[in-house]
C-alpha cells in the first residue's frame, strides 16, 4: 500500500464515521423530546455533514476519479470504512446521547491528535472540526449526567445505553495496515496513544452521571475493514435511494 | 384609568400605527386573535417540518442534504421564537401543544399533502414558502409587536429558502425527462393548495374583517394571493414549467394575472380532516412528544436536586 493510498482509506474513514452519524441524528428531525433538542440533534448532524463533505473533498483529490457525492453515495457496504457505533440505530433519547458522547469524545482526542500529523490538510481538516466536536461533547455529556441524575426511569435508560453500545467501543481503537503505513510517515499516529486520554474521559462523565462500565467478554471490531453490522445496509438504501 | 380610557389610548396606538406591546392594556379578543394567529403560525412552522424531514435521509447530494436539514432547522427555530413571542400573551408553549393536540389549536392545511418526490421539496420551498413570506411581508406591519419584530426576522430567511426551492426546481428542468415530469408532477400538486393557503376569499372569510380593523392583518387574502401569483406564474414560465389552470390569462388592463375557479370543496375538506397527511401529522406529533416526556421529567428532577445542592451549600 502506497502512502498516498493508505491516507486515501484513512480519510474515507473519517468521512463515512461523519457521514453515517450525520444520517442517523437527522432520523431525530421532528422526533426530538423537546423541539429544542430536536434543533440541537440536526444541528449537530449539519456539523458532521460538513466534515464529510470536507473529507470526501479530500479523498476525491487524492483518488482523482471520484467525486464528493460519488464518494459518498455509490459506494457498497463493505466499501464504507465507519465505526460500528456510529451506525448503530438511535434507539431513544439516552441511547443517542450515550452514542454521541461516546463518539464525540473519541473525535476529540483523535483530532487533537492529528494536529500533530504532517499531512497539512488533515492539521486543517481536524483543526475545523475539533472546535466543533469540543461542542458536542459539552452537549452530549451534559446530557448524559442530565439523564443519569435525573429520574429512576431515565438513569435506567442511560445505564441500558451504556451497556448496549459499550460492547462497540473497542471497534474505535482497532488499527489496520492503512494506520501502519500512515504511522511510519509521521501522518497518522496510534491510537493506542489516546484510548487512556478517551478512557479517563468517559469514566469520568459516567462516573458524574451515576452509572457504570458494564463488565462485558466480548468485543467486536470490524468498521475500518468493512465489516458491518446490518444496520448499515439498511442506511444505504435509504440514504442511496436516488 | 377606566376601561374607557384604556379602550380609547389602545384605539388611538393602533390608529397611529404604533405597535402593541405585551404589557400594554388590549381588549381580550384582540389578545385572543393574535394569540390564535400566532400559535396558528407557530404550530404550522413545526408541522411543516414533517413533509420536509420526510426527504433528508434520501436527500440526492450531499449538498442537498446539507440545504434541506439547514432549512427544517430554520423552520423549527422559527417555531421555537414564535412559541416565545405568543407566549407574552400569557399562554405557555406546554398548553399551546396540548390544543394542537387536541385539534382546538390549528396548522396550516398546506402541511396535511404528502411530498412524494424529490421535486416536492423544491416545490414547497419555491410555492408554499413563496405563499408563506408574501404573507409574512405584509404581516412585518402587524400591530402586535413581537409578532412583527418576528417576522421581520424570518422574512429574511424564508427568502432563501425559496430561491433555493426554485433552484431544485429549474435544476430538474434541466435535466431527464423523467426528472422533468418530477418536477411538473409537483407543480401539478402543489399550485392550487398553495393558493389555498392565503386563505378563503375575503367575502367568505369571519375573521378578515376585525383583524383589518386592529391592524392585525394588513392585506386581505384575495389582494395577497394575487401578489403571490402575479409574481410566481412568470417564474414558472422561465424554468418551463406549465401552471395547471387552464382558465389562466393575463389581464393587460388590469396588469394581473387571471386564474380559474379555485377548488374550495378540496380545502375545506382537508380542513375537516380528509387530507391525505392530517391523521399522520398529529399523530406523529402526539407520538414523539409523549415519547420524550420521560426525558423532560429527567430535566425537571435533575434541576430541582441541583437546585436543591445548592440552596444546601449556601445555607
Amino acid at each position: 500500500m502506497t502512502t498516498k493510498e493508505a491516507l486515501y482509506n484513512y480519510v474515507l474513514r473519517l468521512a463515512d464515521d461523519n457521514l453515517i452519524l450525520a444520517q442517523r441524528l437527522a432520523e431525530w428531525c421532528s422526533c426530538g423530546p423537546i423541539l429544542e433538542e430536536d434543533l440541537a440533534m440536526t444541528n449537530i448532524s449539519l456539523d458532521l455533514l460538513g466534515q464529510a463533505e470536507d473529507f470526501y473533498e479530500y479523498a476525491s483529490e487524492l483518488n482523482g476519479e471520484k467525486n464528493v457525492d460519488e464518494l459518498a453515495f455509490l459506494r457498497s457496504e463493505r466499501e464504507y470504512f465507519n465505526h460500528l457505533l456510529v451506525e448503530q440505530p438511535n434507539g431513544d433519547f439516552a441511547c443517542s446521547m450515550v452514542r454521541q458522547m461516546l463518539y464525540a469524545t473519541y473525535a476529540k482526542h483523535l483530532y487533537e491528535a492529528l494536529l500533530k500529523s504532517r499531512d497539512e490538510k488533515l492539521v486543517a481538516l481536524a483543526t475545523k472540526g475539533l472546535k466543533e466536536v469540543k461542542y458536542h461533547f459539552r452537549h452530549s455529556s451534559e446530557w448524559v449526567i442530565r439523564l443519569g441524575k435525573g429520574t429512576a426511569e431515565s438513569n435506567l435508560r442511560a445505564q441500558n445505553a451504556v451497556n448496549e453500545l459499550w460492547r462497540y467501543t473497542d471497534d474505535l481503537f482497532e488499527m489496520n495496515a492503512t494506520d501502519k503505513v500512515l504511522i511510519t510517515q509521521s501522518i497518522g499516529f496510534s491510537l493506542k496513544d489516546i484510548y487512556p486520554l478517551w478512557k479517563a474521559e468517559i469514566l469520568h462523565v459516567i462516573d458524574a452521571a451515576d452509572l457504570a462500565i458494564p463488565e462485558l467478554g466480548n468485543v467486536i471490531t470490524g468498521g475500518i475493514n468493512g465489516m458491518h453490522t446490518e444496520y448499515l445496509g439498511h442506511i444505504l438504501a435509504e440514504m442511496q435511494f436516488l | 384609568m377606566t376601561e374607557e380610557e384604556k379602550l380609547k389610548r389602545f384605539n388611538a396606538l393602533i390608529e397611529q400605527d404604533e405597535k402593541i406591546e405585551p404589557k400594554d392594556w388590549m381588549p381580550d379578543a384582540y389578545r385572543k386573535t393574535v394569540l390564535r394567529q400566532m400559535t396558528q403560525h407557530a404550530h404550522s412552522e413545526v408541522i411543516g417540518m414533517q413533509p420536509e424531514g420526510n426527504w433528508v435521509l434520501r436527500a440526492p447530494t450531499l449538498r442537498a442534504k446539507k440545504i434541506l436539514l439547514a432549512k427544517i432547522q430554520d423552520e423549527g427555530g422559527h417555531g421555537l421564537y414564535l412559541y416565545s413571542a405568543a407566549e407574552t400573551l400569557g399562554m405557555d408553549r406546554s398548553e399551546m401543544i396540548q390544543q394542537l393536540h387536541e385539534g382546538k389549536a390549528k396548522y396550516s392545511q398546506i402541511f396535511n399533502y404528502p411530498t412524494l418526490n424529490w421535486a416536492d421539496i423544491g416545490a414547497i420551498g419555491w410555492l408554499v414558502d413563496g405563499a408563506a413570506i408574501v404573507n409574512q411581508v405584509s404581516l412585518q406591519r402587524t400591530s402586535y409587536g413581537p409578532y412583527s419584530r418576528a417576522m421581520v426576522r424570518i422574512c429574511k430567511e424564508e427568502s432563501f429558502h425559496q430561491r433555493q426551492g426554485y433552484e431544485i426546481m429549474a435544476t430538474m428542468m434541466n435535466g431527464t425527462e423523467a426528472q422533468k415530469e418530477m418536477a411538473q408532477d409537483a407543480m401539478n400538486r402543489w399550485w392550487w393548495p398553495s393558493l389555498m393557503m392565503f386563505g378563503p376569499s375575503d367575502k367568505d372569510s369571519w375573521h378578515t374583517q376585525e383583524s383589518m380593523q386592529w391592524k392585525i392583518k394588513r392585506a386581505s387574502n384575495d389582494d395577497l394571493r394575487q401578489k403571490f401569483i402575479d409574481k410566481t406564474v412568470d417564474q414558472a414560465y422561465v424554468i418551463g414549467l406549465t401552471v395547471p389552470d387552464k382558465d389562466l390569462k393575463f389581464n393587460e388592463t388590469s396588469k394581473h394575472w387571471e386564474i380559474g375557479a379555485i377548488n374550495w370543496d378540496e380545502f375545506w375538506n382537508v380542513v375537516k380532516g380528509n387530507g391525505l397527511c392530517n391523521h399522520k401529522r398529529i399523530a406523529h406529533h402526539i407520538k414523539y412528544h409523549n415519547e420524550g416526556q420521560w426525558v423532560r421529567q429527567a430535566v425537571l428532577a435533575y434541576s430541582e436536586k441541583i437546585n436543591a445542592m445548592q440552596s444546601a451549600t449556601s445555607l
